[in-house]
């Protein structure tokens, strides 16, 4: 099969290129004579001048703290979405000051959810499901759909399942972290060691990143910053070797928990989640046992979020989203999709930079931010 | 990249595509899909319904074109709307007189500002340039050492100093000067727009340095907030353009659509892959087509103009059209094509083929190289006449190549029906554009002969080319190869194992490209 579209890419090309490339080529400058006219000469460095460009790594931020052991009051969802606010609320306050629900009102509903990146079909059945009520008498009144609708979205997203992290089981207990690239992962490992210190855990980071460049020495100051061990392997190495060897230390050394983190990579790119479903698969190898496989979502993403999870889900067997970056000013409702079209909740929200900026998911805080 | 959103609209404008009349139900109803489609691709809510309204517009208002279908005529008019929102311009720098020519970069936490920073660096190193990078980014832990790191296999140097990021991008400003740098380019910290006193720092950043272009990187799977997020930028730091990052997953890139429309800056550049090669300026043009299924020829032609040896291409397509094309023309193709990269990249520029194909071929070097080591470890003669071929020369060839004779047997079946394939006048046409006397190659044609601007003339010829002749997705090639693949073609897979053996045989000659990169990892 693999060889037929190998030899139909090869003719198809020659074809198409051939008959391009056969026809005399007039004015092939022009293409991309536009761009030098306002060039000047390139200046290569004079001999005699050494460029000074730094040799030595710069310390990068705040030098390694003294690992901080308190743990500060957590932040409200609330009072961090409230920043978001305005556009949804907005809505909302325009919608309740009409009388009836006309045509209009529901476009604006419509368009509130979706801006909230709730996605279409999402928001048509919620939306569908409200129409019908207002028909059937059971709603009246721009009020009480609002009502309603927050009352939907705060059902669909608390289920449960819960918001709890498991830490069951005999052995080595491993969290797995999982998700596209720059979405947050190992600071959120960085964040979650921390949470689980103060709990009183004795925590192992897996620096299974191995491919983005710098990715394990950001995991080791977080490592230093909160005070906890971290296992590293060598920068292009195997993960799941590194993976394995965190398992390994932590039964040596009685750590009761394992983070690992992975390197980004999209749900598309079929060798990348081969290589995550073997990390996941040598992590599971006694004395581990992967208790939780965490997927971590910007909460910018706007549709795609969907596919990612669903890709990740079937892949490694996602067990609870984390959404971070709640603090901007997005709104994440894709995980109100993902919830109602997979079932995996949210079991944390970030919130920020700062090393506590890391919540437990609150459904009723959540739509509470939406909608006040 | 684009594809599901090219998926969708494919959808609904082939239904459309062959109706001779339409009605006004008709239109609002693709209109309606039309919009549910944008939406579903991130596109944000305003710039959907502004460009459901152009494309009303268009279809109401347009007199009508005798050579076109009424349902060609939306197709047309969707195009026409597409390229008028993505921004028809291709960005063209041009270099401070006194250099360095200064580009910051600014965005959101994890949107790719430090791997695009190297990417550009890499780009501007290609254009003949010496640039140099600036690592303000201090807040995130580790992003200068990734910096380095990147810098370093791009082959570009990096300063910083641990200092602050205003002070930093001073200082590289100066170090620029002083050792004559003609391109500095700033990576910033990633940044919320909605955070007042971060926002206050990127502003002293570009003050600092008054860069001559500032872009802000945005990731294509971003979604309604890339507007919002945009024209925060904007206000703040007044963009040039938008660098749009992992386009090569499978996000609709709708971001892209409206960051335009709304900010009224252009997509200047976009990175579709982790290799620091893969990045480029973005043709908002063409991305049209690609949207709308049509591919990506004129990409296709230039990497092509630039790679091929003229004769060689020349040669093969005539032998192609003459029905003559022989396994030893295979060969010699396959190291033109190999030029231009990836197969599997290559197929996605192609017009007409179907998705499904462009899923599945997940092609890589070595199965190339296989089936190299198979026609090499033929006899010229035997690659002339594969009828020639009894069971035991079959079975020297896989000793030969390191294969089996299955292996073998199946890339000879496989090339007949290629074979058979290309003759039949259905594929061919459908190729030339929907059977409709080779638009495709007339359209091609014109292009090289039109005195206008090539790229514009190109893509007006194309896209008529293309629409006119029922579209190149819907049309010949795509339903060809659909039932030949439907029907199957021997056992999946046969051929795609690798086999290290043929390392030491005479295909193994030929190396898989070396920058794979992320292959082996």
């Amino acid at each position: 099969m693999l060889a037929l579209w190998i030899v139909l890419a090869v003719v198809v090309a020659t074809l198409v290129v051939g008959l391009v490339v056969a026809v005399p080529r007039r004015r092939r400058g022009r293409r991309d004579g536009g761009s030098g006219s306002a060039t000047t000469a390139t200046i290569d460095a004079p001999p005699g001048v050494a460029p000074r460009i730094e040799a030595e790594p710069a310390p990068v931020g705040a030098p390694p703290e003294e690992p901080e052991a308190e743990v500060g009051a957590p932040p409200e969802l609330r009072d961090r979405m409230g920043k978001t606010r305005g556009l949804f609320s907005g809505y909302v306050r325009a919608l309740r000051s009409r009388s009836s629900v006309d045509n209009e009102a529901w476009d604006d509903l419509e368009e509130a959810l979706l801006r909230a990146d709730v996605g279409v079909v999402t928001t048509t059945a919620l939306l569908e499901d409200l129409r019908s009520r207002v028909h059937a008498g059971e709603l009246r009144g721009a009020d009480a759909v609002v009502a309603a609708l927050r009352e939907d979205l705060r059902r669909s997203l608390d289920t449960t399942a819960g918001t709890g992290l498991s830490h069951e089981g005999d052995g080595t207990c491993v969290w797995l972290f999982v998700g596209v690239n720059g979405v947050g992962k190992t600071t959120t490992i960085g964040k979650v060691a921390r949470r689980e210190k103060a709990a009183g855990r004795s925590v192992l980071l897996a620096a299974g990143d191995t491919f983005r460049a710098a990715a394990a020495e950001q995991l080791d100051l977080w490592a230093q910053r909160t005070g906890v061990e971290i296992v590293r392997g060598a920068e292009g190495g195997d993960p799941s070797a590194v993976v394995f060897d965190a398992v390994q230390r932590a039964q040596a050394r009685g750590n009761d928990l394992v983070l690992a983190d992975t390197a980004g990579r999209l749900h598309t790119k079929v060798n990348l989640v081969e290589e995550l479903k073997k990390i996941r698969r040598v992590a599971d190898r006694p004395p581990g046992h992967v208790n939780e496989v965490l997927l971590v979502l910007d909460a910018t993403t706007g549709q795609n979020g969907l596919t990612q999870a669903r890709q990740f889900l079937d892949a490694v067997g996602v067990t609870g989203v984390v959404l971070t970056k709640l603090d901007g000013s997005a709104k994440g409702g894709i995980v109100i999709a993902i919830q109602r079209e997979l079932g995996l909740p949210v079991k944390l929200v970030g919130l920020g930079e700062g090393p506590d900026d890391l919540v437990p998911f609150d459904a009723d805080e959540f739509v509470a931010a939406l909608f006040e | 990249m684009f594809d599901a959103l090219s998926d969708r609209l494919e959808g609904i404008l082939g239904r459309l595509r062959s109706r001779g009349r339409l009605s006004d139900a008709d239109v609002d109803e693709a209109l309606a899909e039309i919009r549910t489609a944008l939406l579903e691709a991130d596109v944000d809510v305003g710039v959907a319904r502004s460009l459901v309204a152009g494309i009303r517009a268009r279809v109401v208002g347009e007199e009508l074109s005798k050579s076109l279908s009424p349902g060609q005529q939306v197709v047309k008019a969707v195009h026409d709307q597409l390229v008028e929102v993505l921004g028809g311009e291709t960005l063209r720098l041009a270099y401070a007189s006194a250099p360095p020519t200064v580009i910051l970069l600014a965005g959101l936490q994890g949107s790719g500002k430090t791997t695009t920073s190297a990417k550009l660096a890499r780009w501007f190193r290609q254009q003949g340039r010496n640039p140099l990078l600036v690592g303000a980014d201090l807040q995130r832990p580790a992003a200068v050492e990734q910096l380095r790191i990147l810098g370093e296999q791009a082959g570009v140097p990096v300063f910083s100093e641990p200092t602050d990021p205003v002070a930093v991008a001073a200082a590289g400003l100066r170090e620029a000067q002083r050792v004559g740098r003609d391109v500095l380019i700033v990576d910033t910290a990633g940044r919320l727009a909605i955070d007042e006193d971060l926002m206050d720092e990127v502003r002293r950043v570009s003050s600092a340095v008054s860069p001559h272009y500032t872009f802000l990187v945005i990731d294509a799977m971003t979604g309604q907030d890339a507007v919002a997020t945009a024209r925060a930028f904007h206000d703040a730091l007044a963009l040039d353009g938008v660098i749009l990052t992992k386009l090569d997953g499978d996000a609709r890139g709708g971001a892209a659509l409206s960051v335009k429309d709304v900010v009224g800056r252009p997509i200047a550049f976009a990175s579709t892959g982790e290799r620091l090669a893969d990045f480029d300026l973005f043709h908002p043009d063409r991305m049209a087509s690609r949207i709308l299924g049509m591919g990506d020829v004129l990409t296709l032609i230039e990497q092509a103009e630039r790679e091929f040896d003229h004769d060689v291409a020349t040669e093969g397509a005539t032998r192609l059209l003459e029905g003559r094309f022989t396994l030893e023309d295979f060969l010699s193709q396959l190291q033109q094509v190999k030029k231009l990269g990836s197969l599997g990249g290559l197929l996605s520029l192609m017009p007409g083929v179907p998705k499904e194909l462009k899923q599945n071929a997940n092609i890589d070097d070595g199965q190339v190289a296989q089936v190299e080591a198979i026609i090499r470890s033929m006899t010229p003669r035997e690659r002339g006449e594969p009828a020639l071929l009894d069971g035991s020369r079959r079975s020297r060839i896989a000793r030969g190549s390191g294969t089996t004779t299955q292996e073998v047997n199946q890339l000879l079946r496989q090339f007949k029906e290629a074979q058979q394939l290309m003759r039949s006048p259905g594929m061919l046409s459908g190729m030339l554009g929907g059977g409709a006397k080779g638009k495709m190659a007339q359209a091609l044609a014109e292009r090289m002969g039109d005195p206008g601007d090539p790229a514009t003339a190109g893509l007006d010829s194309l896209s008529a080319g293309g629409l006119g002749g029922g579209g190149l997705g819907g049309g010949g090639m795509g339903g060809g190869l659909g039932r030949r693949s439907a029907t199957g073609l021997g056992p999946a897979g046969g051929a795609a194992k690798g086999r290290p053996g043929s390392k030491k045989k005479k295909g193994g000659r030929v190396t898989p490209k070396g920058d794979g990169g992320r292959a082996g990892r």
